[in-house]
């Protein structure tokens, strides 16, 4: 039995609302509500970084497996907005949870999708028996340019994975498919600050035509059907994409909403549909099966295939539940000091 | 000064809140010494718990200049129980959280960053604990 045995979130606290970026730009703020399918989304204060956020997820992925962090034989983190352009994330991470030393360290970048390919890589070395238990992060803290539709959802968050096998598993990974193809459709270039993107393009070419084709081959391979799952979690850059695509495979909205977390979280990227599955993980019964997708821009998809065990119901209470940071204890931002947060505008310090 | 060597070697109490506590007069300290201020060096390691309450407080509106564009920011000095106490900021800081008594958790955060290319240093902050 090989699959996730500690899993933790981490969101922030701060806030800010569709309508107060609006207001700046002068933009309807229904109109992006409705097109985009989310009222508010997190915002990282100015000393959180995607580093910090999967310090904090990690340190509740770890409560909850209940090993020592000097056990993990990897851990890696996905993330399209690491502090540094050259040294790991995750050997930072790595020393702060206390595993550093022997273990196997990398920083992933594939989009939104870098989660995902940290949580298959780590069940891939547990599986082959090249490691006992290996942790996989997706966080990302993106922005989008000021006045941009990615503005109204770029957030931010983190989900922590750790993978192992024996009694501790509390959802077994059943089955798993990726699919990958060159498809431009979102991307930044070096020295950017902003990612720019394709605007439609990131739809149906890129979005649509990935998931479906990772989830299909997934649901053949398994041999099992929509109807056979409890809770379906798939990557969500807004809150209309994941309903649509989910429906589109002929999963019902009552499988979906547990794990779509964007209305008022916005998107996360890497930690998108990973922190989704954190809050099924906080809720699902044993024998429960969840089906997982992401996507990543560029372009690919991870599709996963879970199964809730006893085990679940018994570590959950051990670390803080997903729901707990996305509903409780908020601080809202007004556009200026969000601005200031995200370093989109700077004080002049000379005298 | 944030520099490499210093981030490297203060690893131990900045990232994981690592000291040792004196076995003779049971006394805390973080970040470890090797004689205990009573003489003993019969010291041994020790993790400052989680969570602690707020034992007093202040509010810098003046900062030194790598903080400035951070004023005002909130000190807090937290009581983590059997006497260890810990000078850190309060992230997230809202004027209602400075009471003393209030219940604080540790989260881990960016403490200062060697301007726009230096390395960046991580530590452990204060955050309120939902009432």
């Amino acid at each position: 039995m090989i699959g996730i045995i500690g899993y933790g979130a981490y969101i922030p606290r701060y806030r800010i609302k569709v309508e107060e970026i609006a207001k700046v730009w002068g933009a309807n703020a229904e109109n992006y509500k409705r097109g985009l399918g989310l009222t508010e989304k997190s915002v990282p204060a100015p000393d959180q970084d995607v580093i910090t956020l999967s310090a904090e997820a990690a340190k509740n992925a770890l409560k909850r497996a209940g090993i020592p962090a000097n056990a993990l034989g990897c851990l890696y983190i996905g993330s399209e907005s690491h502090p540094y352009a050259v040294k790991p994330s995750a050997t930072v991470v790595a020393d702060a949870i206390g595993a550093a030393g022997h273990l196997h360290v990398a920083s992933l970048e594939f989009a939104c999708k870098a989660g995902s390919e940290g949580m298959y890589i780590a069940y891939s070395q547990v599986k082959a028996g090249v490691i006992q238990y290996g942790m996989a992060i997706g966080a990302d803290t993106s922005q989008g340019a000021p006045g941009d539709a990615l503005e109204y959802s770029a957030s931010a968050g983190a989900a922590a994975y750790i993978m192992g096998q024996g009694p501790k598993v509390l959802a077994t990974v059943d089955w798993t498919h990726s699919y990958a193809t060159d498809t431009p459709d979102f991307w930044r270039r070096e020295y950017q600050h902003y990612p720019r993107h394709g605007s439609r393009f990131t739809g149906e070419p890129a979005y649509f035509h990935h998931i479906t084709s990772c989830a299909e081959a997934l649901l053949k391979k398994s041999g099992m059907k929509p109807k056979d799952f409890q809770y379906a979690v798939f990557h969500q850059p807004n809150g209309k994409f994941p309903m649509a695509v989910g429906a589109k495979l002929g999963f019902a909205r009552e499988q979906m909403v547990t794990g779509w977390l964007v209305p008022t979280l916005g998107n996360t990227y890497s930690g998108a549909s990973p922190i989704g599955l954190t809050a099924i993980l906080d809720v699902a019964k044993p024998g429960d099966r969840i089906f997982m997708c992401s996507f990543g821009s560029g372009a690919g998809s991870d599709g996963f295939v879970f199964t809730v065990t006893k085990a679940a119901p018994k570590v959950r209470d051990l670390a803080p539940k997903t729901r707990d940071y996305l509903d409780k204890d908020r601080i809202y931002l007004d556009y200026g000091t969000y601005a200031k947060f995200r370093k989109k505008i700077l004080k002049n310090l000379e005298d | 000064m944030t520099t490499s060597a210093r981030i490297w070697r203060e690893k131990p109490h900045r990232y994981r809140l690592e000291g040792v506590r004196c076995k003779k007069c049971g006394r805390t300290w973080v970040p470890a010494r090797q004689v205990c201020p009573c003489g003993s060096r019969g010291l041994s390691a020790m993790v400052l718990p989680e969570e602690g309450r707020i034992l007093t407080w202040t509010v810098v509106h003046t900062g030194h200049p790598e903080f400035s564009d951070s004023t005002p920011y909130a000190l807090v000095v937290v009581e983590f129980g059997k006497g260890a106490r810990l000078l850190m900021q309060l992230a997230d800081f809202r004027r209602e959280d400075l009471k003393i008594g209030r219940k604080v958790k540790v989260e881990f955060r960016k403490v200062q960053a060697a301007g726009e290319s230096g390395v960046l240093c991580y530590g452990y902050k204060a955050v309120a604990c939902s009432e």
